[in-house]
């Protein structure tokens, strides 16, 4: 592989910065330029240690340098205010962009699920979904797949030191953003989320909790398969993506018990919720990257 | 400790707290009457939502028979005095449910977080206060934090625009000198248009002795369920306190016998089980575990013959926070699996 698809980041946190270790070992992507807003931010710093461009002056500061540093793909860590308007820059100028906001202007997009469609849609704007979504999402399609299901519901358990302030002020955006993709992306008729922050020191690693309701007689062992299946598609960019408990089958109800180890890039190892979204990005970029890469080719 | 002629708000949890023992069942004959039944008492302040707030309705902590929505409209138009309360937890509920609840006339919010995660409700404690509602900041499990942790948190929700901040024992693990404690930093540090909360549970029978300390020190707002009826050994049985305060000059406006009337007529005969400190609602005391975890604790118990107290005590060494009830089947369900490698 001689060339690699370049790509920026918008927003220095925890997030963007653990997505650029992240995309370092990529074999598909090199991370260019870190945007943010504070040129004295911890994240802008060390970015331009590694090597990276930088910009404090946000996206309008990226803009005249995508041609000439050939940026294709740009992910936004920043929050779902400023993003439709980066979006609307970014795609105006070709770039793809990769949404870890709960903005959710483009569609859905869980790797394991549906990444192929959402690549070949032609969509230049996927979402992450949320922490939650990305965690769940993937076991109740693993049900949906083997028989029609009518309600699911998943609860999300993070750490307190892993949910940061973007999160906090707008937890509403999780539960609805979440639900919302149980639905069209999990195939539940009907779709609940729930997020529980947990203080406990040393901090719990991610818990999530999936329950479905599946119409008629669950068919137990399709249904177990499915979810082990699902799990190990996870596990390919998730390798802490780990079955504690279930599938527990009680009349038409399928509960499974999951815990999100994180592979301990720039977040700790307990903030599965967060590693789960970073990882989930860089491999849906890398997806792309990929099919950019066989059509420079051809 | 005179606390003659002071006055306090009481406020019932009956018919929301009580929605955990009844697995949120209760009909909605039975709310209406036990509302009007509090209302004729001179209860003022009444709260009806399902057990876990608005929006609660789930496999996690159970479909109710009806919905918040069937309910508060049941309940609103029949009171005379009484006005009607609503609780929310940010991560289950969101502010739809919170415009839907005033919309049908709920006057009072109750924006409730784990004792240490006050900023994850912003969002709903501004909205309700741009509402124009009597907006309370609700911190639970509050034995789990210091009494300067809390007050960093309660001064958090001030600064959101609640005008009224509670010290919640979910656990029913305080005792009467940690609850003077904690209510009487935050009386000092928050502004004296702020009110203070409290609300207990019974699990050590402190409820009464708990609410008196609160009084003592600066509170002028607290919960009890009639006839105990709520989550554990149930909230402070609220027949009770009105007694005491009754003995003690403290000013309720609820009438003693009145309230005795409703707890003996309407609200026992609809009670499942009595509502008592049976071993595992004691242990939930004893080892601060959150109280509406009691019935899947015990469901689970029946399910795969781990003791209920067993489940109890490994969440609460966990960690484990009010909401968490989906980790009961899965710490019975690892306790089994322990059980069976070691045998």
């Amino acid at each position: 592989m001689s060339k690699k698809i370049r790509c920026a980041i918008i927003g220095p946190g925890n997030i963007g910065t653990d997505l650029l270790y992240k995309i370092q070992r990529s074999e598909f992507l090199e991370a260019v330029w870190m945007v943010g807003i504070d040129p004295t931010s911890e994240g802008l710093l060390r970015a331009k240690d590694m090597g990276l461009k930088t910009t404090a002056e946000g996206v309008d500061g990226l803009l005249a340098h995508v041609k000439e540093d050939d940026i294709r793909i740009a992910f936004d860590a920043t929050s779902a205010y400023v993003h439709a308007e980066n979006s609307r820059k970014l795609n105006e100028l070709g770039v793809l962009m990769i949404d870890l906001t709960p903005a959710a202007i483009g569609p859905f997009c869980v790797p394991p699920v549906n990444l192929d469609a959402c690549l070949s849609s032609g969509a230049m704007n996927v979402n992450m979904v949320t922490c939650g979504g990305q965690a769940t999402i993937p076991l109740v399609a693993a049900v949906s797949q083997v028989q029609p299901v009518s309600y699911a519901e998943i609860i999300a358990t993070a750490a307190s030191k892993s949910v940061g302030p973007g999160t906090r002020k707008n937890i509403d955006e999780f539960t609805r953003t979440t639900a919302s993709a149980v639905e069209k992306v999990g195939g539940a008729k009907k779709g609940k989320a729930i997020i529980i922050i947990n203080p406990a020191e040393p901090p719990l690693m991610m818990r999530d909790t999936v329950h479905c309701l599946v119409e008629g007689e669950p068919d137990q062992a399709a249904i177990t398969a499915s979810i082990h299946a699902m799990i190990a598609q996870v596990q390919k960019y998730v390798p802490g993506y780990t079955l504690v408990n279930g599938p527990v089958f009680d009349g038409n109800r399928v509960s499974i018990f999951m815990e999100v180890e994180g592979l301990g890039d720039f977040l700790p190892k307990y903030a599965g919720n967060l590693d789960i979204m970073t990882a989930a990005a860089a491999r849906t970029a890398e997806m792309f990257a990929e099919k950019l890469l066989t059509q420079n080719v051809a | 400790m005179d606390l003659k002629g002071k006055k306090i708000t009481v406020h019932d949890m009956c018919l929301r707290d009580g929605m955990h023992p009844k697995q949120h069942q209760i009909s909605l004959d039975e709310m209406k009457a036990i509302a009007q039944g509090l209302d004729a008492a001179g209860v003022p302040l009444i709260e009806v939502t399902h057990g876990d707030g608005l929006g609660g309705s789930s496999l996690n902590y159970g479909f109710p028979a009806h919905s918040d929505e069937e309910y508060l409209s049941a309940v609103i138009p029949l009171m005379k005095n009484a006005k009607v309360s609503a609780l929310l937890l940010p991560g289950i509920g969101t502010v739809e449910h919170l415009h839907m609840a005033k919309d049908l006339g709920v006057n009072t919010i109750r924006v409730a977080t784990h004792c240490t995660e006050a900023d994850v409700s912003e969002q709903h404690i501004t909205e309700a206060r741009k509402l124009g509602m009597d907006t309370v900041g609700f911190l639970m499990m509050a034995h789990m934090n210091s009494a300067e942790g809390l007050t960093k948190q309660a001064k958090l929700m001030e600064s959101f625009g609640a005008n009224c901040i509670y010290i919640t024992d979910s656990a029913g693990y305080m005792l009467p000198q940690d609850v003077h404690q904690r209510v009487s930093a935050i009386r000092q540090a928050l502004g004296s248009e702020i009110e203070i909360g409290f609300h207990g549970h019974h699990n050590l029978s402190m409820g009464v002795a708990n609410s008196i300390a609160a009084i003592d020190a600066g509170a002028t707002r607290i919960d009890a369920a009639c006839a105990g009826l709520g989550a554990g050994a149930g909230n402070t049985p609220m027949e009770i306190l009105i007694a005491v305060c009754a003995r003690m000059g403290i000013e309720t406006g609820v009438d003693v016998f009145g309230i005795q009337d409703v707890a003996e007529d309407l609200v026992v005969p609809i009670m499942d089980f009595p509502i008592r400190s049976d071993r595992d609602a004691l242990t939930m005391g004893y080892a601060g575990v959150y109280g509406s975890f009691l019935l899947f604790a015990k469901r689970a118990e029946a399910k795969y013959g781990v003791s209920a107290r067993e489940i109890l005590v490994e969440m609460g060494r966990r960690g484990m926070v009010g909401g968490q009830e989906d980790m009961i089947e899965d710490t019975a369900l690892t306790l089994l699996k322990q059980r069976q490698a070691s045998a």
